[in-house]
């Protein structure tokens, strides 16, 4: 109790400091607050992680009455992997602020909404009162739309924000109907109310209700179809900003949905097969919209998408086990999704935080204007390779492990299952292996167009590896990406703890011991592997050490006088996909026309657009703004007038139930004529 | 050790494309080069000296390395018979379908290392094609892993009993599929023609126009190994456990040269398709898997 006392403490105490000192100090003191937390809330998540329950209650008021805090494993495992990313995010951040140094309101407000945010985090993980979890959830909200809207000048970035905020109230609102829905039933503000009250009703109410809460955190998480606000919030953001939200802030949507069906007591089969149904395509769709993406952050936010959707896959074929009473099948799901959340927090916000620090050198996010900056900034470019691998799930970095461990599941539970759950089983293993594929050709096309071949335009002088500063915080994630994969076994024992809750009883003891000893071998095939790879470049470096090696301009095929712009673009890369999955797609083109017998210069531009926003947000946005439009009377702009509507509405609140009495009174009157 | 498997796929990579070589040209009537000329070919081309391109970074120096490395550990874990992989374990062909991913990977960006705008053609179809032969190896590993009840190779293969008539056909359509894998990932022909003279039309060769020496000699075993390492696949569906080395031995190397032959006849009697022509055709391969799968859930009795 001591510890949560001090962390409202220090962030109080601390994020009033921070208006007060220099402009320089406010990234440091930010990071010292931030580190107190990290260091004071992993006390509580470590024990918890270990299987130790912490649980206390503090009275509230009237208002909100008792108050739980409760921390068990998943808890205990999402602070943890939340507060490393915080750490980074903190450390990347306050060098990358040093940009905006003239700016001081700004930056405070920036770096108090930082602090705020990480706080708030902590308690959506601990609360487990439902109002006190929507009012830490609400902070959240604000203070995250607050960091998205750093650079306000910017009409986009507003634009961005306000989005955001709308849809991350319209997420809550579902929240709040679930919750009050369970405490009219029970009385209760407790979680618990929620097993309670959803073990005393027939399962399709359970799963209607599952839906509400799983409508609220889909939003923020970003599932397809409520994902819309998340491509333009992450590319508003500054960068290491963009690293935390895709990191950690949409996980808080992950958590939710976990936490809910480790309470709810219901059909958990028919769950699962929703969960896998929708992860399924929210992951195809997040890449595919990917891959045509040529705004290198925008791209990003849609592999959130993506990964978003494989972690939906575990959570999924978890369920399917808990339904089909496979233990091995709900354990493989759980767990593999519960790392693949940690293994995308860490890739996700290495390459955000070096798109940051592409953005910083070259003034562009447009990756078709950038090419050859690996000469310029090797490190830089090694570790956005190190997370593209990563991210496309290849051995022998972490995105594979997590994968791995969720195609087991599919695999295994293929051969055990009836006939539904075998064909809901292939399709999400085709799912996966899409994905896989066409994150590969998306992030062969990132990697290759940003950072190799030749410069597209001209590169400012001053393009250069940053300081060290700014590379401690990537190089920290890489290693961290790197042990993952080269130690999986250590990593999965770990989240066999908050997994096994899922299972429950004694056989959660027994089943991560499987997975143990295959993930020693993978390990192993691991080590075999880099081994295999410097062998074979130690033998080529020997053999070729006393051969001639040249220098010459690329083979063009007798062409001698290339230019850079000669080379594949992103678009003409990616061209031969678009065309094949051209009828999901909306492209809008713009083309300038050829006239004349000397033609000016002409144009062709291409806009990806999404049309599940279009279908759901935009068109639907339009008939509101028409019907509307029709009350645009009602405000004339007369301080009379709306005191006038004040009053009218007062009135009709007070004489509402008279006038129902009235009401009441003539349909009497008519019913007995 | 099972260290058997490793030796006589690398021993059958040797002698594989020279009679892949042969066949062809005896169809069409030429003398030809004789078995061992590809070979003969990369012992040359280890010991020249290299041109890089001015372009190229560290990544084309360490691509072909990654390359070759990725293929011999895919074929670590390919059994034999009646004993599994160098190293096996339950689901390491999601390891073996992954560590050939990263291979390409690197191949893809090695190919848009040097700036050219052909590398870049060749590594946009491959990326692509990649991603479209992928499913229809999981999905028939799936139906693999349904109908034994196991998730790695070795025990796949072990248990693989030829039951009802239906398995036979299975295993004939297994067996086609991985043909085809075989002949999209090696970009051979219907897909990609390797001996063509026109850049525009390739596929693998025009991404590694620009390596040369050692490194050109590496990313072509690359390529033999791995023809070697799909012909073990296919033999492993006809190398039941029970057979003595004397048997199954014998029994491999003729799989293994029939499937070149086969190659080889593919190669003399057909003509490479239109480029737009090949997605349809690789996704056909899915489909197929799809048939096995449903052939599965028919001898299990799932259906009807």
């Amino acid at each position: 109790m001591s510890i949560i006392v001090s962390i409202i403490i220090v962030t109080i105490l601390l994020t009033l400091l921070i208006t007060l000192v220099k402009e320089e100090w406010k990234g440091n003191v930010a990071l010292i607050t931030v580190m107190i937390n990290v260091a004071l809330s992993s006390c509580l998540a470590i024990p918890a992680l270990q299987g130790h329950l912490f649980e206390h209650f503090f009275y509230g008021g009237l208002v909100f009455g008792n108050i739980t805090i409760r921390i068990d494993a998943l808890s205990g495992w999402f602070i943890l992997l939340m507060n490393f990313t915080a750490f980074t995010s903190i450390l990347y951040g306050r060098s990358y602020m040093e940009h905006y140094k003239n700016q001081s309101a700004n930056l405070s407000m920036h770096f108090i909404s930082f602090v705020i945010n990480h706080f708030a985090m902590i308690g959506i993980y601990c609360l487990q009162n439902s109002f006190a979890f929507l009012c830490v959830w609400e902070i959240m909200a604000i203070t995250s739309f607050l960091l998205i809207i750093f650079e306000h000048h910017k009409i986009q970035t507003l634009k961005a924000g306000i989005n955001y905020l709308i849809q991350s109230h319209i997420s809550i609102m579902f929240m709040t109907v679930g919750f009050i829905w369970v405490n009219s039933f029970t009385g209760s503000f407790d979680f618990n109310a929620i097993t309670k009250y959803s073990s005393s009703v027939s399962p399709a109410v359970s799963f209607v209700l599952f839906l509400f809460f799983f409508i609220g955190f889909a939003i923020k998480s970003g599932f397809v179809p409520f994902h819309t606000w998340l491509p333009y919030a992450h590319p508003a953001a500054p960068a290491h900003v963009s690293g935390m939200m895709s990191g950690v802030l949409i996980k808080l949507g992950i958590y939710g949905i976990l936490r809910i069906l480790l309470l709810i007591k219901g059909d958990y089969l028919v769950m699962g097969y929703f969960i896998l149904t929708i992860s399924v395509i929210t992951g195809v769709y997040g890449v595919i919209l990917a891959i045509i993406q040529h705004n290198i952050k925008k791209l990003l936010a849609y592999h959130s998408i993506e990964n978003i959707g494989i972690i939906g896959i575990g959570i999924g074929i978890g369920c399917v086990g808990l339904g089909l009473n496979n233990d091995y099948l709900a354990f493989a799901g759980f767990a593999g999704a519960m790392l693949h959340t940690l293994n995308h927090s860490l890739f996700k916000s290495l390459l955000f935080y070096v798109s940051g620090t592409i953005y910083q050198a070259t003034n562009t996010m447009d990756i078709e204007r950038l090419g050859g900056l690996i000469k310029k900034m090797p490190q830089t470019a090694t570790l956005f390779l190190i997370a593209a691998l990563a991210i496309c799930g290849l051995p022998p970095f972490n995105g594979f492990i997590s994968e791995f461990l969720i195609y087991s599941g599919l695999f295994k539970g293929i051969s055990g299952g009836e006939l539904t759950a075998t064909a809901f089983l292939v399709s999400s293993i085709f799912g996966m292996v899409i994905i896989g594929g066409m994150a590969m050709l998306c992030f062969t096309k990132a990697f290759g167009i940003i950072f190799i071949g030749n410069e597209r335009h001209l590169l400012p002088t001053t393009v250069q590896e940053p300081e060290f500063g700014k590379l401690f915080p990537k190089y920290l994630i890489a290693t961290l990406i790197i042990f993952i994969g080269v130690i999986p076994q250590f990593f999965v024992s770990i989240v066999s703890e908050p997994a096994g809750l899922f299972i429950g009883g004694a056989i959660s003891k027994t089943q991560p011991m499987e997975f143990i000893d295959t993930l020693q071998s993978v390990s192993i095939a691991v080590v075999v592997f880099i081994l295999l790879s410097l062998t074979v470049f130690w033998i080529k470096k020997m053999t070729t050490k006393s051969v001639e090696i040249l220098i010459k301009p690329t083979w063009n095929c007798g062409y001698v006088a290339p230019t850079a712009r000669l080379q594949y673009t992103a678009n003409s890369f990616v061209r031969s996909f678009r065309k094949l999955i051209h009828p999901m797609l909306m492209m809008n083109k713009k083309e300038g026309v050829i006239k004349g017998v000397f033609p000016k210069t002409i144009y062709s531009e291409t806009h990806p657009y999404d049309r599940i926003e279009l279908v759901l947000i935009d068109i639907p946005l339009l008939y509101l703004k028409g019907f509307i439009g029709r009350f645009k009377f009602l405000q004339n702009g007369n301080s009379q007038f709306y005191i006038l509507y004040g009053v009218l509405f007062i009135f009709i609140i007070i004489t509402f139930p008279l006038l129902l009495n009235a009401v009441i009174y003539v349909i009497e009157l008519i019913k007995q004529i | 050790m099972n260290i058997l498997s490793f030796i006589l796929i690398v021993f059958a990579s040797l002698f594989f494309s020279g009679i892949i070589i042969r066949t062809k040209s005896i169809f069409s009537g030429r003398k030809g080069p004789g078995i061992f000329q590809p070979l003969k070919d990369i012992w040359r081309l280890f010991r020249k000296g290299a041109v890089y391109s001015k372009t190229s970074s560290f990544i084309f120096q360490i691509a072909p390395s990654i390359y070759f490395a990725s293929v011999l550990m895919a074929i670590c874990f390919i059994p034999f018979g009646n004993q599994p992989g160098i190293i096996s374990f339950k689901g390491d062909f999601i390891f073996f379908a992954y560590v050939l991913a990263l291979g390409k990977f690197f191949i893809i960006i090695s190919a848009l290392d040097t700036g050219s705008s052909f590398s870049g053609m060749g590594a946009s179809r491959e990326a692509l094609y990649s991603l479209l032969v992928e499913p229809a190896f999981f999905i028939l590993m799936g139906s693999f892993a349904l109908l034994t009840g196991h998730t790695s190779f070795f025990e796949i293969f072990s248990s693989l009993h030829f039951g009802s008539h239906i398995s036979y056909a299975i295993g004939i359509l297994a067996a086609f599929v991985f043909v085809i894998i075989a002949l999209i990932e090696n970009s051979r022909m219907p897909m990609d023609d390797p001996k063509t003279h026109l850049e525009l039309t390739m596929i693998h060769e025009v991404m590694i126009l620009d390596n040369s020496g050692f490194d050109l000699g590496l990313l072509l075993s690359a390529t033999h190994l791995k023809f070697a390492m799909y012909g073990a696949l296919i033999a492993n569906f006809f190398l039941t456990p029970n057979y003595e080395w004397y048997y199954s031995i014998p029994i491999f190397i003729s799989s293994q040269i029939l499937f070149a032959i086969v190659i080889g006849t593919i190669e003399s009697f057909m003509a490479r398709f239109r480029m737009n022509h090949n997605p349809q055709y690789i996704f056909m391969l899915t489909s197929i898997s799809l048939l096995i799968y449903l052939g599965v859930l028919l001898i299990l009795g799932k259906i009807v």
